[in-house]
């Protein structure tokens, strides 16, 4: 069988990408099509008057002008997306899910106060402009520091406290350990809030067809089918009369997984309400107010260690800030949690956390969700405890590594799944010493770093390892059909933002069945082409979707093998699948095209036998026992200018481990936006809310996305430790570039101001907030 | 309402002729009038380079033009370039060198370095990265681009 998985071969989609020919949401045009734009508060927290809608209404071109009051009972809540909470003992959580316009009170700048439609998106703009709103302001929380406090302002009236949740988790016994500890090292840690900043904006097309009763929705969604199946469920119609595609997605990074963003529900609703179709664009202003955000958490968090630098165990109170609403439940501190003990054997472990509401945005994943604050907790932590032992930073991550004996190894904590988290399988030192090599770590200690620091240079190295849980269920399904072309058609449920699955899916199916990857067109986020399944999220595309894709195809080939063994009168174990063709082995003139096959297999005319099912056809579903664990270890040498304190990274290294590789051309592609987009969150990007709950830098000309001369060339290594818990061996990889960089920031600008002695606690930086830093750190001196 | 005006241009080779309000931007009117939907739209205040177009030859905001402006002028979109059967060189080096994941972006960047490659057809690592340091990606990291564009380079001088 000619070997397909794991080539570096170029992508089926990239012609229609390259020539404009692709089709994005807002490309969608409909006949007669509506255009629809939302009134949005301007104000955080607000005590709603009145509105009154009746100049915008007599505006000529406006259709519609809808308020929470105009909606009347079709007002409701929610759904919440991830239900809460996990079987824990003793935990708290409040769900509050986002309401579709805002009845009586703004809780976060930027929530959609009304709706209007009319026959142009510029007439739609100029009316919001005429709708008069009464807002009454009132104080704001926007600090989750002080969201507790008893005087704080309540974002839900009717709770008693911003405590939005409240949970424990514990391994182990950490005051025992903490007792027999040689040394506890305990910090607080900060960190803020960015956005996704995927560089299309949100949008949605719905058309209803009142004759054929039928919904066709376009949805920049991360997840078609839930979306579909909630909108079907909130308008009252059969899932059967929903379409919704997920067409082309211009990047998603989580913030397209939630459900349901107000405007997924009441723009199909109004479509449906005027029978005529209603197009939506989120413009840019709006994508930094009304798309989800992450990030936000304080840490008060402790280590404790023999003095040969083993870990004996982890403790931290955290508070996480979930904005105005809940609907995501605790994915995101529970993936904290389930990465603060890092790539290492913590035998003791306490995790107290608190959610909290605050008059912001909501929060819900962004490529790495939850991870890279632990993963920055316990490489700070970790970096700490070394410089105080004297024990290199290298070496003390050696001494904790889970070791390869150990797997699957039990964290005895739950994690997102709400199952109790297990890491299936790792080899990660190896890892490390392939990353070390490759960036010339005892070089650069040794020699290089001293020689440059001689010259008066600002240079550092860091070095940190990062686990990342992935590819969890509960299941992904695919169909593949032969077709009497001979072409493959492959259909499958997740919605796919830029991450290959046309040519990486291709892959897996081209490598069973014989046929060249062009020939096998992917079908994903299309509810009419397969309706089961859950989204593109967690890393999960490769892992559960791959090998659902892969089960089929599975299934396919025995098909073709049965049919082909008695067209051909030959055993199956003497066929070969090879180019489009069944061939009896050493006896090429024996074959029969997988088209012809296909023909045979769907028969117009004559009888079949009893239990034959027709054509080449097989689904299949795979549900993972528990997710995969990806390893990685990112490394870099970075300069800093004393005088601009602007960065520049001479280096930086990644050696991944997230099992098999289906291509690594797109696996290494992956992997450099996820690091971007980790610079970004290290040194560039912050979104700054005053005391108001205003956002001060909601434009890409404010808020600093990285752009080519920030971005370093990447260097990418692999290991590959199959995951046993999936025929493919695959584990994810699409958030691993992004985990570990503030965390590895930290470490190399550390190194690099050695004299300074300081200690970096915080996330994002930038060159102001380093400046501040180094003063604060000269004026101590 | 506001009076139209008519706006006579030639977008990749072709003449069109429309009655337009005066406000209309320009990449709206290419999106929506004229339907070459290929020139995205990222952020409408001129930072992100997603809508670039080449306006007589030289790359432009067309989320920062009106419609209006671009009367008697010559516009070329990314359906200028090649087509899917026969894509442009620099199509070409983006599929080989993999520099592009969501694609959204890609429009703004290819018609971004179509004048650059024209201009400085050898251009350096540090010179690839200036000249499409005013186009945004979020997915890529920007590597794979530099790639293309070396390879693209190569690509045209053959």
């Amino acid at each position: 069988m000619p070997k397909i998985i794991g080539e570096r071969i170029k992508r089926n989609e990239d012609p229609r990408l390259l020539t404009g020919e692709a089709l994005f949401v807002d490309d969608v045009s409909i006949p007669g099509m509506l255009h629809a734009a939302f009134l949005r508060s301007d104000y955080a927290h607000a005590y709603l008057r009145s509105i009154d809608t009746s100049a915008a209404r007599e505006r000529p071109g406006v259709v519609a002008v809808i308020t929470a009051q105009d909606m009347g009972d079709e007002w409701q809540p929610g759904p919440p997306l991830v239900s809460p909470p996990p079987t824990v003992k003793g935990v708290v959580f409040h769900s509050r899910p986002q309401v579709p316009l805002v009845k009586d009170k703004v809780r976060h700048a930027g929530e959609a106060i009304a709706l209007v439609v009319a026959e142009s998106r510029y007439i739609a703009e100029d009316a919001v402009e005429d709708i008069l709103v009464d807002l009454d302001p009132i104080d704001a929380v926007v600090d989750i520091e002080k969201a507790l406090h008893p005087d704080a302002p309540l974002v839900h009236e009717d709770l008693e406290s911003n405590l939005a949740a409240h949970l424990i988790q514990q391994r182990g016994d950490y005051a025992a350990a903490r007792a027999r500890a040689d040394v506890v090292i305990k910090r607080k840690i900060v960190i803020d809030r960015g956005a996704a900043g995927a560089m299309e904006n949100r949008g949605i097309v719905a058309d209803w067809d009142a004759k054929s009763q039928h919904l066709t929705v376009w949805d920049t969604t991360q997840a078609p089918i839930p979306i579909r199946n909630g909108i079907a469920t909130r308008l009252g119609l059969s899932e059967s009369q929903v379409r919704v595609i997920a067409p082309f997605i211009g990047g998603g990074f989580g913030p397209k997984m939630m459900m349901h963003y107000p405007e997924e529900i009441l723009i199909p609703w109004i479509a449906v309400k005027l029978g005529r179709p209603v197009k939506w664009i989120e413009d840019r202003h709006e994508n930094f107010f009304a798309t989800t955000q992450e990030r936000t958490q304080v840490h008060e968090a402790e280590i404790a260690l023999t003095k040969d630098g083993r870990v004996l165990g982890v403790s931290h109170n955290f508070l996480h800030d979930s904005g105005a609403y809940d609907p995501y439940g605790l994915t995101i501190p529970l993936n904290t949690q389930s990465h603060v003990m890092g790539a290492y054997d913590v035998p003791n472990y306490y995790s107290d956390l608190k959610v909290v509401f605050t008059n912001k945005t909501l929060t819900t994943p962004i490529r790495g969700a939850g991870r890279p604050q632990g993963i920055f907790v316990i490489e700070r932590l970790l970096d700490i405890a070394a410089k105080e032992l004297g024990i290199d930073p290298v070496e003390i991550r050696m001494r904790n590594f889970i070791h390869p004996d150990a797997f699957p190894y039990q964290r005895e904590i739950i994690d997102q799944a709400f199952a109790p988290l297990i890491l299936d399988s790792g080899n990660y030192k190896p890892v490390l010493e392939k990353a070390a090599t490759m960036i010339g770590y005892d070089r650069f200690v040794k020699e290089e770093g001293p020689r440059l620091r001689a010259e008066g240079r600002h240079v550092g190295i860091g070095l940190v390892s990062f686990i990342e849980t992935t590819g969890v269920g509960p299941y992904e399904g695919a169909r593949i059909t032969v077709e009497a072309s001979g072409k493959i058609r492959v259909a499958t449920g997740v919605g796919t933002q830029g991450q290959g699955h046309f040519t990486s899916f291709a892959q897996i199916v081209a490598e069973q069945l014989g046929v060249g990857v062009e020939d096998v067109h992917v079908s994903t986020g299309d509810t009419s082409e397969f309706h089961w399944g859950t989204g593109t999220f967690a890393s999960r595309g490769a892992v559960v979707a791959g090998n659902a894709i892969h089960a089929s195809a599975l299934a396919v080939r025995y098909k073709i093998l049965k049919l082909a063994s008695k067209v051909l009168e030959a055993p199956e174990e003497e066929l070969e699948l090879e180019d489009g063709q069944v061939r009896v082995a050493d006896i090429p003139n024996m074959s029969i095209s997988l088209g012809e096959l296909a023909l045979l297999a769907n028969p117009l005319r004559g009888a079949v036998e009893p239990g034959t099912e027709p054509g080449l056809e097989a689904t299949a579903y795979f549900g993972p026992q528990y997710g995969a664990a990806a390893f990685g270890v990112h490394a870099m040498i970075l300069e800093v200018d004393p005088e601009t304190m602007m960065v520049e990274i001479k280096r930086y290294v990644v050696v991944e481990d997230c099992g098999t590789i289906l291509n690594p051309m797109i696996l290494e592609g992956q992997i450099h936006g996820g690091v971007a987009m980790g610079i970004g969150n290290a040194f560039y990007e912050r979104l700054v809310f005053d005391e108001n709950g205003q956002l001060l830098n909601a434009s890409l000309a404010d808020y600093l996305i990285p752009t080519a001369s920030e971005v370093p060339r990447i260097e990418v290594g692999h290991e590959e430790t199959r995951s046993p818990l999936n025929p493919l061996g695959t584990k994810g990889a699409g958030e691993a570039g992004t985990i570990p960089v503030p965390a590895l920031f930290a470490q190399a600008l550390e190194n690099a101001l050695p004299d300074l002695n300081l200690e970096i606690l915080e996330m994002p930086l930038s060159p102001n907030r380093l400046f501040e830093l180094v003063q604060e750190k000269e004026r101590d001196k | 309402m506001s009076d139209l005006y008519e706006v006579a241009v030639t977008i990749n080779g072709k003449k069109y002729q429309r009655s337009v309000d005066p406000r209309l931007l320009l990449s709206d009117f290419l999106r929506h009038e004229i339907n070459l939907t290929g020139t995205h739209v990222g952020c409408e205040h001129g930072v992100c380079g997603a809508c670039t177009v080449l306006f007589d030859r030289q790359p432009v905001r067309s989320c920062l033009m009106f419609a209006v402006q671009a009367n008697g002028h010559e516009i070329i979109t990314v359906e200028g370039l090649g087509t899917q059967e026969k894509l442009h060189p620099l199509q070409e080096a983006f599929m080989e060198a993999h520099g592009l994941q969501c694609g959204f972006c890609t429009p703004g960047i290819l018609m971004t370095l179509v004048p650059f490659l024209e201009s400085n057809p050898e251009p350096d690592e540090s010179e690839i990265r200036h000249a499409i340091s005013g186009n945004l990606c979020r997915c890529t990291g920007y590597q794979n681009i530099v790639e293309a564009v070396k390879l693209a380079s190569e690509k045209l001088r053959t």
